[in-house]
C-alpha cells in the first residue's frame, strides 16, 4: 500500500538515488567489498554451472538428437518429441504417475493435517510425540522400501500375518501380484514415511497463528468447527498450498519405491515417468530420447514450482 | 458432580493419549520389526508365520553382512561416509562463502545470480540425469565417489546458500562494523565474528546435506555402476538379489538397520537444528 501511494516515481536503480559518495578511500573499500563478494560467490557458482546449468541446457540439446551411449550422435530435430507423443509405454507411465499422485496426495494431506492438529499443544508429551511421528522421515526411501517390502511379504511378513489374522487374505496372498495392490502397499509405505514431514510443516503454520485469534472467536461464541473453518483454515492457506505442492512434486518424481518394491511390475503396471526415463536412458541407452522425456517432465515440474511461487507470493501480500 | 466434572476434564485427555499412542505404535512398529528381524537367527527369520520377537538373539546377520557381495557391507558404509561427508563439507564451505557474499558483499548482478541459484530448486536432478551422466563420463568422474559427491553438493547448494544468506542477512551490520573498526579485515570479520553467530545455519545446512547424500538412491544407482563403489542404499539391492534361492530377510533387514540407524541417531541428537532449518527453508 505505501509503495503504490507514492505517485509517479520513475523506476530507478537503487544506487542512483543516493548522492555520490566522495571519491577516495571509501570508494576503494566499496570496490574491494564487491570484488571479495564476487570471489566468495564464484566457487559455488562454478559448481552450479558445471553440474546444473550445463546439463540443463544439454538436456534440450540432446533431446534433439539420436544419442546412443557409444558412437556418433545425429541431429533429428523434434523427432524424439513426436515419438514420445505416440509411445504407449511413456503414455502409460505418465498415466500411472498421475494416478499415483492423485491417490497419495489427499491421503498424505489428511494424515499430515490430522497429525498436526493432534500434536499442536504446549506440553512435553506433545513434543515427544512430534519427534516420534517425524522419525520415519529421516530414513531414506531405499531403506524404507526394503523394510516395507519385508513387512508385506506373503506369509513371512508381519503385515501379511496381520491380514491373515483379521481375515483379509490367505497366507500366500501375494500383494505384489497385481499392480493395484502393489500400488496400495507402496502408498502405505510412503504415507508412513512422509506424513511426519507434512505434519511438521503444517504444525509450523498452525503455530504461527496467534492463539488470541482463535480464543477471541471462541469467546464470541463460535464452536470448534466454526473456528477451524473461518479462522484457522484461511490463515493456514499458504502452508496448505506449500504442503500440497511439495507432495505433488514429490509424487510426480517417484522412482525409488517402485523400483525397489514392485520393480515396475507386474507387466510394467507400476512404471512411473522417472522410471521410464531411467529405462530409456540407462537400460536401453537411448540417451537422446531419454533427454526428450526428461525435458517434458521438466516442463511439468517447472509449472508446478511456478504455481508454488505464485501461491506463496500471493500469501505474502494478503 | 465432582465425578462428572472429573470425567469431562480427563476424557479428552485420555482420548488424546490413546490417539497419540496408537499413531506411535504404527510409526514405530516397522522400525521395531527392522531391528527384531535383523537380530533373529537365519532359520527364525524365514519362519512362516513370523515370530513377534527374536527367540534367540543372534548377531549372525550383522557378521554375515561383512561377507556378502564383492566387498562386504562395511566397505559400502565407508563409501557412504566418504560421499556424505565430502558433499557435506563442500556444501557447507561453498554455501557459507556464497551466502556471506550474497548477504553482505553485494556486487553488480548479485541479485540476479542469487535468483539463478534459487531457480535450481525448480528443476529436480531426476530431470537432468541423462546429460549429467554424459558430463561426468566426459570429465572422467563417472563411477567415482568424487563425482557422486559433487552432484550431491550441486543439488544441496541452493538450499544451503539460501539458508546461509538468511543467517548472515539477519545479523545487524553493526556487528560487522565493530569487527572492522577493531582492525579485522573483511575476511577476518567474517571468520571470527559473524560465522560463530551463524553456526545454527551451518549445522542445518550440514545436516540436510548429510541426510540427503546418505539416503540418495536414484543418482547413486545411475552414476556408480562398480559394485565396490556402491553407497548403502544401492548396496541394499545387492543384499536383496545376491543370495541364492530364497531371500534372507534377516540379512536384508540388518542392511536396512545399518542404513537407517545413523540417520535416526543423528536426528535425535540434532533435531532442533534440523527442524528449524526445515521450517525456515519451507516457509520462506
Amino acid at each position: 500500500m505505501t509503495e503504490t501511494a507514492i505517485p509517479n516515481v520513475t523506476p530507478s536503480r537503487p544506487g542512483t538515488a543516493v548522492p555520490a559518495r566522495p571519491r577516495g578511500p571509501r570508494l576503494t573499500t566499496g570496490r574491494r567489498r564487491q570484488l571479495l563478494g564476487m570471489a566468495m560467490v564464484a566457487p559455488a557458482l562454478a559448481v552450479v554451472t558445471v553440474f546444473f546449468l550445463v546439463p540443463l541446457v544439454m538436456t534440450f540439446w540432446m533431446s534433439l538428437h539420436e544419442w546412443p551411449l557409444l558412437g556418433e550422435h545425429q541431429f533429428v530435430g523434434l523427432a524424439n518429441y513426436i515419438k514420445a507423443l505416440d509411445d504407449s509405454e511413456w503414455l502409460n507411465a505418465i498415466r500411472f504417475t498421475l494416478e499415483y499422485t492423485a491417490l497419495i496426495t489427499p491421503i498424505l494431506f489428511a494424515a499430515g493435517l490430522a497429525l498436526a492438529f493432534l500434536v499442536h499443544r504446549e506440553s512435553r508429551a506433545a513434543r515427544i510425540f512430534q519427534s516420534v511421528f517425524f522419525l520415519p522421515v529421516v530414513i531414506g526411501f531405499a531403506a524404507a522400501a526394503y523394510l516395507w517390502l519385508y513387512l508385506a511379504q506373503p506369509g513371512l511378513g508381519p503385515l501379511s500375518d496381520l491380514a491373515v489374522r483379521s481375515g483379509l487374505g490367505s497366507r500366500d496372498t501375494n500383494w505384489f501380484a497385481t499392480a493395484t495392490s502393489g500400488l496400495l502397499i507402496v502408498t502405505a509405505m510412503v504415507v508412513w514415511k512422509v506424513a511426519g514431514m507434512q505434519m511438521l510443516l503444517l504444525l509450523s503454520g498452525l503455530q504461527s497463528i496467534p492463539g488470541e485469534l482463535t480464543e477471541a472467536a471462541r469467546i464470541d461464541g463460535a464452536g470448534r468447527w466454526k473456528v477451524f473453518r473461518h479462522v484457522t483454515l484461511p490463515l493456514l492457506r499458504p502452508t496448505l498450498a506449500l504442503v500440497l505442492v511439495f507432495s505433488v512434486a514429490g509424487s510426480l518424481l517417484a522412482f525409488d519405491q517402485f523400483y525397489i518394491m514392485t520393480n515396475g511390475g507386474p507387466s510394467n503396471g507400476t512404471i512411473t515417468a522417472v522410471y521410464q526415463i531411467y529405462r530409456t536412458s540407462f537400460i536401453n541407452f537411448e540417451l537422446g530420447y531419454g533427454a526428450a522425456l526428461s525435458a517434458m517432465l521438466m516442463v511439468v515440474l517447472a509449472a508446478v514450482s511456478a504455481l508454488q511461487m505464485l501461491l506463496l507470493r500471493n500469501s505474502d501480500h494478503s | 458432580m465432582n465425578l462428572i466434572a472429573d470425567v469431562r476434564r480427563t476424557l479428552p485427555r485420555a482420548a488424546w493419549w490413546a490417539a497419540c499412542l496408537c499413531v506411535s505404535v504404527v510409526t514405530l512398529y516397522p522400525l521395531y520389526t527392522m531391528l527384531s528381524q535383523s537380530l533373529k537367527t537365519p532359520a527364525e527369520a524365514t519362519e512362516n508365520p513370523p515370530t513377534l520377537y527374536p527367540h534367540g538373539l543372534s548377531p549372525e546377520n550383522y557378521t554375515a553382512l561383512g561377507n556378502t557381495g564383492q566387498v562386504g557391507v562395511w566397505q559400502h558404509v565407508g563409501n557412504s561416509l566418504v560421499v556424505a561427508a565430502g558433499a557435506t563439507l563442500l556444501t557447507v564451505v561453498l554455501a557459507t562463502l556464497a551466502g556471506y557474499g550474497f548477504a553482505k558483499l553485494r556486487f553488480r548482478g548479485s541479485g540476479v545470480l542469487f535468483f539463478v541459484i534459487l531457480a535450481t530448486f525448480m528443476i529436480p536432478f531426476q530431470a537432468i540425469i541423462t546429460p549429467l551422466f554424459s558430463i561426468l563420463h566426459g570429465m572422467g568422474l563417472s563411477n567415482t565417489l568424487l563425482g557422486l559427491a559433487l552432484v550431491y553438493t550441486t543439488f544441496q547448494l541452493p538450499f544451503g546458500i539460501f539458508l546461509m544468506r538468511n543467517s548472515f542477512a539477519a545479523l545487524p551490520p553493526s556487528i560487522e562494523e565493530a569487527a572492522l573498526t577493531d582492525g579485522c579485515g573483511l575476511v577476518g570479520a567474517m571468520a571470527r565474528v559473524l560465522l560463530p553467530v551463524a553456526i545454527p545455519g551451518v549445522i542445518s545446512t550440514a545436516l540436510f546435506t548429510f541426510f540427503a547424500s546418505w539416503n540418495e538412491f536414484f543418482a547413486a544407482l545411475i552414476l556408480v555402476t562398480d559394485e565396490a563403489k556402491f553407497t548403502l542404499p544401492v548396496t541394499l539391492t545387492v543384499l536383496a538379489s545376491n543370495q541364492l534361492g530364497t531371500l534372507n530377510w534377516g540379512l536384508t533387514q540388518a542392511g536396512v538397520a545399518v542404513t537407517a540407524i545413523p540417520c535416526i541417531v543423528l536426528y535425535l541428537l540434532l533435531q532442533r537444528y534440523y527442524v528449524t532449518g526445515l521450517v525456515a527453508g519451507a516457509v520462506k
